[in-house]
């Protein structure tokens, strides 16, 4: 079926890019904003703004009955989630599917799949994936003869858990039963989920995840991976593609692994499978899937000339996979810089308020993707992403000098941002290099 | 081929409900143009990132909110959904312009995905306007009725 009318379910930068590929394919766009973004670039930008509820996520954007009401009262074909907010949240995707219309990504009981990491951990396990060594352990006897084949350090992790909360790194066998009693306690506590797993902790990892395409029938290409190893808390900084510095055969079974679990889902859209490299071994494992666009999803498109979000359009109507594995190109390099409204001498404490002045840069392979301008307000009750800045070139080097001069072209003010921060990374000896694991910007903080 | 004045509301239903401004049809030699008033020739293509130029087409829900009669207060709807002025279909409506309400008078019910909701005046005074329409999409915070407060 064709789709006309889309309902673009979110805000920001991505909301404004759905906004701009719906545009280009003809398709009519109904935007939804909370009061605080009544008078956003991207509702500015939309047919259609319909104001579903005052600022709080809970009271808008992540009302599950409101945006499917809102998109039936509009008469939209379709849903685009964008990410975070209802992107990943199966009742969603199953509401519209009952309701009629499409949504925009992968089918609930993919999200689903994906979305239990035991679940998404077996499923790969199937496609024979390489997983981190490790497994869910019930009792002491269990979890002390896994951890002996799994050796030490290793890492105790809630099932319920994410974004490294609730683990526990056990350095010596005899500190596990202690460490396990406490770990179980503490998921049971914060996730209402006593379960926990142990897993083999990697010294020096890398995060590398690929870009898949899946037309739903089992027809799934990569579109080449992306390193996102610049995080600070789990929180990614930079990301490129192609991933520097990495053994070209680790490269291609990473690419392969990732379309093998994607075809067993016979995922349908644009997804992401993330891998931890580990680099003292030069292993590879499965981490997770995010069944969604991605913030860093401009890098790929830099490399690869598609346009991302019109793909899982057009895969959302049914239609084939746009290309081939063989015909896709993977040309240059991208680097990537998330431009937040926070203060890096304050811990990175978030800054929200009004932009009094906003320049962005422009130039050779330089993108931008933002959705803020002069006199653009930042709410307090979102993330604090104020855009992406993108450089490509025909060589890693070309686009890091590149961003760097982009970085310095930019002006904001108003707002704290982490601009600097992100210009001094870009310079780091160790950066320029290529190749950074998870630790680096832990290390270079101190 | 002839078109009914029942056609023709139809017709302009579907370009008030649409993004275009102008329809233009031919139905063997019977020609039906229509136009937006005060629409202005739609701009080739979008320039790319921060141009925030005029809003595209004119949002229809955009098209029906009113202005504020002079002394009166707005009952704002509380929630997005489909909002109903009667109990159910055939029945008369719960409030009626010129009527008088009281704060916790049901003024009407907007329905979010089944789901009820009723919604009251939360206002003492007279009805002047009600600008809402019945069984239509209203956002939240939108105009559903005016009240000249006592």
């Amino acid at each position: 079926m064709p789709i006309r009318r889309v309902l673009v379910a979110n805000r920001g930068e991505i909301a404004l890019r759905v906004i701009r590929s719906c545009r280009a394919l003809g398709i009519e766009t109904v935007l939804t904003v909370s009061e605080a973004d009544r008078d956003s670039l991207p509702a500015r930008h939309a047919d259609r703004v319909l104001c579903i509820g005052p600022g709080r996520p809970g009271d808008s954007y992540l009302k599950i009955d409101t945006v499917v009401q809102a998109a039936l009262g509009a008469a939209a074909d379709a849903v685009h989630p964008g990410y975070g907010f209802l992107s990943e949240r199966a009742p969603f995707a199953r509401r519209c599917e009952e309701s009629g219309i499409v949504f925009i990504g992968p089918t609930a009981a993919q999200i689903d799949a994906v979305g239990d990491k035991l679940r998404a951990r077996a499923e790969a396990e199937a496609a024979n994936v390489p997983v981190v060594p490790g497994g869910a352990v019930q009792g002491l006897t269990e979890a002390t003869a896994l951890a002996a084949r799994i050796g030490v350090p290793l890492l105790i992790k809630a099932v319920g858990g994410g974004g490294g909360r609730g683990m526990k790194r056990v350095d010596q066998l005899s500190d596990l039963p202690a460490a396990l009693d406490m770990a179980s306690g503490e998921a049971g506590a914060a996730f209402g989920d006593a379960r926990v797993y142990l897993e083999r902790y990697v010294a020096r990892g890398r995060h590398v995840e690929v870009q898949v395409l899946g037309d739903g029938r089992g027809g799934v290409i990569h579109l080449g991976e992306r390193d996102c190893s610049v995080q600070r808390r789990y929180q990614k900084l930079i990301e490129e593609s192609p991933a520097p510095v990495l053994d070209q055969r680790l490269r291609e079974s990473l690419l392969a692994a990732a379309v093998r679990f994607a075809a067993r889902l016979q995922y349908r859209g644009a997804g992401t499978v993330e891998f931890l490299v580990d680099a003292d071994r030069g292993e590879f494992y499965f981490l997770e899937m995010n069944a969604r666009i991605q913030v860093e999803h401009p890098v790929t498109e830099m490399v690869t000339g598609l346009d991302l979000i019109a793909e899982q359009i057009r895969i959302a109507q049914g239609g084939d996979l746009p290309l081939t594995q063989a015909a896709v190109r993977l040309e240059g390099c991208a680097i990537e810089c998330r431009i937040n409204a926070e203060d890096p001498a304050r811990d990175f404490m978030p800054s929200p308020g009004r932009v009094r002045d906003a320049a962005w840069p422009q130039g050779e392979g330089i993108r931008v993707d933002t959705h803020i301008t002069t006199g653009s307000g930042v709410p307090p009750y979102y993330d604090s992403l104020l855009g992406k800045i993108i450089a490509h070139g025909p060589t890693r080097e070309v686009a890091r000098t590149r961003l760097a001069a982009a970085l310095a072209a930019t002006r904001i003010s108003g707002v704290h941002t982490n601009l600097g921060f992100q210009a001094q990374l870009l310079a780091d000896a160790e950066f320029a290099r290529g190749g950074v694991d998870t630790g680096f910007l832990a290390r270079r903080n101190g | 081929m002839s078109l009914t004045a029942k056609d023709v509301a139809e017709i302009l239903q579907a370009l008030e409900s649409s993004s275009f401004d102008t329809l233009d049809l031919d139905l063997n030699g019977m020609k039906l143009h229509l136009r937006r008033s005060g629409a202005a020739p739609a701009p080739a293509t979008r320039a790319a990132p921060p141009t925030p130029a005029a809003p595209a087409a004119t949002p229809a829900s955009v098209a029906r909110i009113i202005e504020a009669p002079p002394g009166t207060v707005p009952v704002a709807a509380p929630l997005l959904g489909i909002f109903y002025r009667a109990p159910k279909p055939g029945e008369p409506p719960f409030i009626e312009t010129g009527a008088r309400v009281e704060p916790d008078t049901i003024i009407g019910i907007i329905e979010v995905m089944k789901l009820m909701n009723t919604v009251r005046a939360g206002v003492q005074g007279e009805v002047v306007a009600i600008p809402a329409r019945n069984g239509e999409l209203v956002e939240y915070g939108e105009a559903l009725l005016f009240v000249r407060p006592d």
